[in-house]
């Protein structure tokens, strides 16, 4: 009985910790899709975090800090994409440089306003949502159906991601623009304002993750974000950049955490690390196509329109 | 490099300078700061005495400068190794376990010895990405990422278990002999070899790479993988592995120089995003090797200086990653806007990046 207790306990940590990491990388992976690697995403979940908590505590309104960490986080992405599109930049250095202007800018933002000394700011928290009925089903009722209002977000986006990606010309378009921009721009598809769209929605999904960060835990923290976005370009790798898969690599990076806090705080003196490490040297042999080939947007990272001379 | 690109460069380094202190002054006063009163402070900060420049700026610029030519190494032959934060922890655990066991020899053996197995185990990080990218075509920006974290990771069981200080109470080792500790070498200040060793690197480099056969083949697969390949003067895998091994080498290095200069023990968090603050040392230098020595100073002086400004002007000192950030920007817009204006050969271009990831 105490046993099947704490699974749960572990799985419903396990969850919560997992979704803003799904939410993440759902959004990088339609980035990606249309061949643009946007490592600048950790700027936008920072700017998210930071935005949805000054929103949610001006208003004292959960969904308001919601929106505006979305529009934070498209915010910076916009820059990305100002960069990487309008003037044609390499996206390695441009993410870099967004990532680490959103870690700079949020910590001078917040210090301004709140001080130096780390004055603590309180916010409504995150309740969660329990589903009539299904909260009830023993065992997955309370692991699935009584989490916050981000993970029933990210129930629905699985699906609907998936059937925008295969089964609706828009999807098609997308990744063709990702596979070989020079045949989808022959087939009449505007290549930029493709790729433009696709980082907006990366962004505004990074900040939506930012905002569920800080009002998940009721307050913002300076570098909270705590490299979720590069841990979320892993996690789309390992999910082969398609939405199901995603969300079960998100899983698997979020149950490693659990196992730590659960491990540290059983006083266990197993080392915890190596849980933390696994999901990462699982995704490098992910890479070397130990669980079958992983094939990644064919124009990826690449510029476009390509460089001449 | 012809003189008329030398020009292109340094004229795009000093716009990118300008256009940044430009966006931070309004910034600033966007902000209700005056934007001459926090240069004030940071400039003290940075170089209002001898003392501080050698004690604070120049101390903080070493790691900068080493990370930044390991950035370079790799940027210049065409490689995106975005794992020198990685490499730079191997190179500090490998340092820090070595130092603390050669406390009982002397000087002149231990010190090169642990910076040995700094380089070693930098260059080792570096390795599986090369591996992969060579064998598997699988692209390094994602590896070396991830090699980021296992490292952060590794460091945190290292600091916990093995290596746990000897009360076992603090997540960090115990402090490394007094005679594996690097000379200071301005009496008063804090100023060690370090610096000296990262001056000589820079020097190597910039021979090895302007001088040798090997350099010029590096220079060349930067430039256009296909050039060097149809021109059959180099084979490429031998010198991707150059590459990733010397850049995670100088990045294990700086570990080293940081646990034999500074901190004489290993911590978690010891690295503030040296390895991705070194990607904006090694472009503001354009890819110089003695730019690099430069631009290290200067992100040394802001860094040193936030305190100062923090103190003095009440700038809260996350102003510095700011303006960190808006440099890169900055440089990355001047390229583009300058050259395009001159209609000069663009600089990073990367026509046969093979990103697989």
């Amino acid at each position: 009985m105490f046993e099947s207790f704490s699974i749960v306990l572990f799985l419903e940590a396990a969850i919560r910790l997992a979704v803003p990491l799904a939410v993440v990388a759902l959004g990088e992976s339609i980035t990606e899709r249309s061949g643009v690697l946007n490592i600048g995403i950790e700027g936008s979940i920072i700017a998210g975090a930071l935005c949805g908590a000054l929103a949610a505590m001006e208003w004292s309104s959960i969904l308001l800090g919601m929106v505006f960490g979305a529009i934070g986080g498209g915010l910076v992405a916009m820059v990305f994409a100002i960069f990487v599109l309008g003037l044609n930049s390499d996206q390695i250095i441009t993410g870099t440089a967004t990532t680490l202007a959103g870690l700079g800018f949020t910590g001078v933002i917040y210090q301004a306003r709140f001080g130096t000394t780390g004055s603590v700011i309180t916010l409504p928290v995150l309740k969660s949502l329990e589903v009539p009925f299904l909260r009830d089903i023993p065992i997955l009722g309370p692991i699935f159906f009584q989490q916050s209002i981000t993970v029933y977000f990210v129930y629905f986006l699985v699906p609907a991601l998936w059937y925008f990606l295969f089964k609706t010309s828009w999807g098609l378009e997308l990744r063709s623009v990702g596979e070989d921009p020079a045949v989808a721009e022959e087939a009449g598809i505007r290549v930029l304002f493709v790729r433009f769209l696709a980082i907006l929605f990366g962004g505004l999904s990074a900040g939506l993750a930012g905002a569920h960060l800080a009002l998940d835990s009721g307050t913002f923290i300076e570098n909270m974000s705590g490299g979720r976005g590069f841990i979320a370009i892993a996690v789309v790798v390992l999910g082969r950049w398609n939405p199901v898969p995603i969300v079960g690599a998100a899983m698997f990076f979020g149950a490693a955490s659990a196992l730590q806090f659960l491990l540290q705080s059983s006083g266990s003196n197993l080392p915890f690390p190596f849980f933390l490490m696994l999901p990462y040297v699982l995704t490098l042999i992910a890479l070397s196509g130990w669980f079958g080939r992983t094939k990644a947007p064919g124009s990826l990272a690449l510029p476009w329109p390509p460089k001449s001379g | 490099m012809t003189n008329r690109d030398s020009w292109i460069a340094l004229a795009v380094s000093l716009s990118a300078l300008l256009l940044t202190a430009l966006l931070t002054a309004a910034a600033l006063a966007l902000g209700g700061y005056s934007p001459l009163v926090v240069l004030q402070s940071l400039l003290e900060g940075s170089f209002g005495s001898l003392d501080i420049f050698f004690g604070v700026t120049l101390v903080r610029a070493i790691p900068l400068v080493v990370i930044g030519l390991a950035v370079t190494v790799a940027f210049k032959s065409g490689v995106w190794n975005i794992g020198a934060e990685g490499q730079f922890y191997a190179g500090s655990m490998a340092g820090v376990w070595v130092g603390l066991s050669v406390g009982d020899y002397p000087s002149f053996f231990s010190v090169p010895l642990v910076f040995l197995s700094a380089a070693a185990a930098g260059a080792i990080w570096a390795l599986l990405p090369a591996l992969m990218k060579i064998r598997l075509g699988v692209g390094e920006v994602v590896t070396t990422i991830l090699m980021n974290f296992v490292a952060i990771h590794l460091v945190s069981y290292v600091v916990r278990w093995p290596l746990q200080e000897s009360r076992g109470v603090f997540p960090n080792t115990d402090l490394i002999d007094e005679s594996v500790r690097l000379p200071i070498i301005i009496p008063g200040t804090g100023l060690h070899l370090g610096f000296v060793v990262a001056v000589i690197c820079v020097v190597g480099l910039s021979i090895f790479f302007n001088n040798t056969g090997m350099g010029f083949q590096l220079r060349a697969m930067g430039g256009s993988k296909e050039a060097t390949r149809v021109s059959g003067r180099a084979r490429i895998p031998m010198l991707l592995i150059v590459t990733f091994l010397l850049s995670g080498s100088l990045a294990g290095l700086a570990g080293g120089i940081e646990i034999t200069g500074r901190t004489f023990a290993l911590y978690e968090g010891m690295s503030p995003g040296w390895g991705y603050t070194a990607i904006a040392v090694a472009l503001l230098a354009d890819l110089n090797f003695i730019a690099v020595l430069v631009t290290g100073i200067f992100f040394g002086a802001l860094e040193g200086g936030a305190g100062a400004m923090q103190r003095e002007a009440g700038i809260p000192a996350a102003w510095v990653s700011g303006i960190e950030a808006l440099v890169l920007l900055s440089v990355l817009a001047s390229d583009r806007i300058l050259r395009r204006l001159l209609r000069s050969k663009k600089k990073y271009d990367v026509k046969e990046r093979e990103l697989d990831v």
